[in-house]
């Protein structure tokens, strides 16, 4: 889709921001641009859509060299999101949203109904925001927003760079797995340019990480973390590399599929036994259509009175789903104090329960070989 | 509102004075102008100021815009400069330069003449808007101009759909200045053979009357008032309504 040929930028100054990169971004694939400031990501991203021109080597786009190309017909078909968003002031949402549209002579219906249909997708409501001005936004909705705009006529291509880098970090980790699930949708081939490397390993399919305006490994976030190629990746990605492995992890490649439920009408001694017998000191509690409902920890159902499950429940309200992050689940597991998590489809059906140690198992397994599952 | 009590306050006063000075009739060994004297001046006064900001616009938007452009940002010093020297020259000097300069120019003479006076206003009233369409236009939000670019904007199209509405408002402001600094300048414009209410004024000049000087003096003041009020509420009706929005927090 994005193939790049020992693509060169020297400035007028002599300056050398991008020697000889060649590395190639399929179709659908969200590509991280990663590196310390200066390495030449946000550079070599510019060169795409030419907003920088080309020093020396080829960019080929759908295999035509993009320099053979129109510049603003190039840019049209290239999605555009800049970390300062840039939305026009003096326009609506609608308005900014439909400004690729516009270019390109598209019918005023046809503009209104893709800019709701962004505006839905962004998950801000249509009716409500497509008549506000970018001012009576909040720093996110704005950031929303930019996405929007630069999805605006459906570009196959889309750069980004740092999109979310002026978000505080709470709203920030909300916009990423948002994004994550739009492009699930969209399946768009996307630069992502970020210095963050958590962001790098939570969004990329694939990372390129530079130095000095040098590639230095292209790679799979699990490879670049698990196989890094040299000393200064290894420093770059750091010492905690295990940890950040949490966010390449779903629930699902974790979690414990078969497991010992205990019901709302069973008696309490039952359950006990059950659970001395098969070791366990909590077990998820389901009714009588499997819905999880809460947990009984065997404190609760050693002594006392308690007849049955049902007088002994603890309600929990901390629980997870198959396509959660690792890293979300473990922080869900650490605030909430319990050392299992259940895992729940959308109708809060019991699917699953995320131990401890089976996370602990499954890092320590990734850090041993590779990350090679 | 308060503000707005005093403009009208002072409008009724200058009306008030125009009415007085016109309708007493003989001023010592003079007659005082009549109505449809004042009217005809009025009228000669405003078609100069009009001709005057009309090129003043023409000429220094563009030429406001231009020394923005990447390339040309290394004249801006001397195109504002330049600017800023055509207004430091008191504004008598020029109109009477002007008149003196021997040579034609496109389509009229230099002389004695209306055109004369109009080119003179012009190049006083120049700065202003020339200053702040280099204001407004340099001061434009780099981040904007890079998103337009990034989506595959034109130059063309930047300038029309971005950058001109964004730096309207400042622009309209330098007009508006352009202009009351005009009306008044236009006073002058009988001394190189423009008419204009300034004849009104010298005459009472000359001939040492007091009344005479009010009659041309009052009107000339009206006129920049009221045209500064319908200015500036052109200035805020062509304002993006985006733009007058305070930006929310967060």
């Amino acid at each position: 889709m994005i193939k790049l040929e020992k693509v060169t930028k020297v400035y007028a100054d002599g300056t050398k921001a991008v020697d000889g990169m060649s590395f190639e971004v399929d179709q659908g694939e969200l590509c991280v641009f990663l590196g310390p400031s200066g390495c030449g990501k946000t550079t070599t991203m510019k060169m795409i859509n030419r907003l920088i021109p080309i020093t020396s080597g080829k960019i080929y786009i759908d295999g035509v060299d993009n320099t053979e190309m129109n510049a603003s017909e190039l840019r049209r078909n290239i999605g555009y999101a800049i970390q300062e968003i840039g939305l026009f002031t003096h326009m609506t949402v609608g308005q900014n949203i439909e400004t690729v549209p516009v270019l390109r002579g598209w019918s005023k219906s046809r503009r209104r109904e893709r800019a709701e249909e962004l505006l839905e997708l962004v998950r801000m409501k249509p009716s409500e925001f497509i008549d506000k001005y970018p001012n009576e936004l909040s720093g996110g909705q704005r950031q929303r927003v930019g996405v929007a705009r630069a999805l605006g006529a459906d570009p196959p291509i889309l750069l980004m760079d740092e999109p979310f880098g002026a978000i505080d970090p709470i709203n920030r980790v909300e916009l990423q797995s948002e994004f994550l699930k739009i492009q699930q949708k969209i399946k768009k081939t996307i630069i992502f340019v970020t210095h963050d490397i958590y962001e790098a390993i939570k969004m990329g399919d694939r990372i390129a990480l530079m130095k000095d305006g040098k590639l230095v490994q292209y790679d799979t976030p699990a490879n670049l973390l698990y196989r890094p190629k040299d000393e200064f990746v290894e420093g770059f990605v750091g010492a905690d590399r295990a940890l950040k492995g949490l966010q390449l992890l779903r629930v699902k490649e974790v979690m414990t599929g078969t497991y010992t439920t205990a019901k709302m009408g069973e008696k309490t001694e039952v359950v006990r036994e059950r659970m001395e017998k098969e070791g366990i000191d909590w077990l998820p509690v389901v009714d009588n259509s499997g819905r999880f409902t809460g947990g009984v920890s065997i404190s609760d159902l050693t002594g006392g009175r308690a007849k049955t499950v049902k007088d002994v429940i603890s309600p929990s309200e901390a629980t997870s789903d198959v396509n959660a992050v690792l890293n979300e689940a473990l922080s869900l597991m650490l605030s909430s104090g319990f050392k299992t998590l259940p895992i729940v489809d959308g109708n809060n059906r019991l699917e699953g329960i995320l131990t401890f140690d089976a996370i602990q198992e499954t890092l320590h397994e990734a850090v041993k070989t590779g990350g090679t599952k | 509102m308060r503000r707005w009590i005093v403009l009208v306050i002072l409008l009724i006063v200058l009306v008030g004075l125009t009415v007085w000075t016109t309708s007493v009739g003989d001023i010592g060994i003079f007659h005082a102008f009549t109505y449809a004297d004042i009217f005809t001046h009025t009228k000669d006064h405003l078609i100069m100021v009009f001709w005057a900001v009309l090129i003043a616009v023409i000429v220094g938007v563009p030429l406001g815009t231009l020394v923005t452009r990447p390339g040309f940002n290394r004249i801006s010093p001397l195109v504002l400069g330049g600017a800023n020297i055509g207004q430091s020259i008191p504004s008598l000097a020029i109109i009477a330069i002007m008149a003196t300069l021997p040579f034609s120019l496109f389509f009229f003479d230099f002389g004695f003449n209306r055109e004369t006076a109009i080119v003179a206003l012009f190049i006083y009233g120049l700065l202003p808007i020339v200053r702040n369409s280099y204001a407004s236009m340099s001061n434009i939000d780099p981040a904007l101009i890079e998103s337009a670019r990034g989506m595959g904007m034109t130059r063309w199209q930047i300038i029309r759909k971005i950058e001109l509405p964004l730096a309207m408002p400042v622009i309209m402001t330098g007009i508006r200045v352009s202009t009351v600094i005009t009306v008044g300048t236009a006073e002058l414009a009988v001394l190189v053979g423009g008419k204009g209410l300034g004849t009104i004024t010298f005459t009472g000049v000359f001939a040492r009357e007091v009344l005479l000087i009010i009659q041309g003096a009052a009107p000339t003041a009206f006129l920049a008032v009221s045209l500064g009020i319908i200015l500036e509420s052109i200035e805020k009706w062509i304002t993006p309504r985006g733009m007058k929005i305070k930006v929310k927090n967060s």
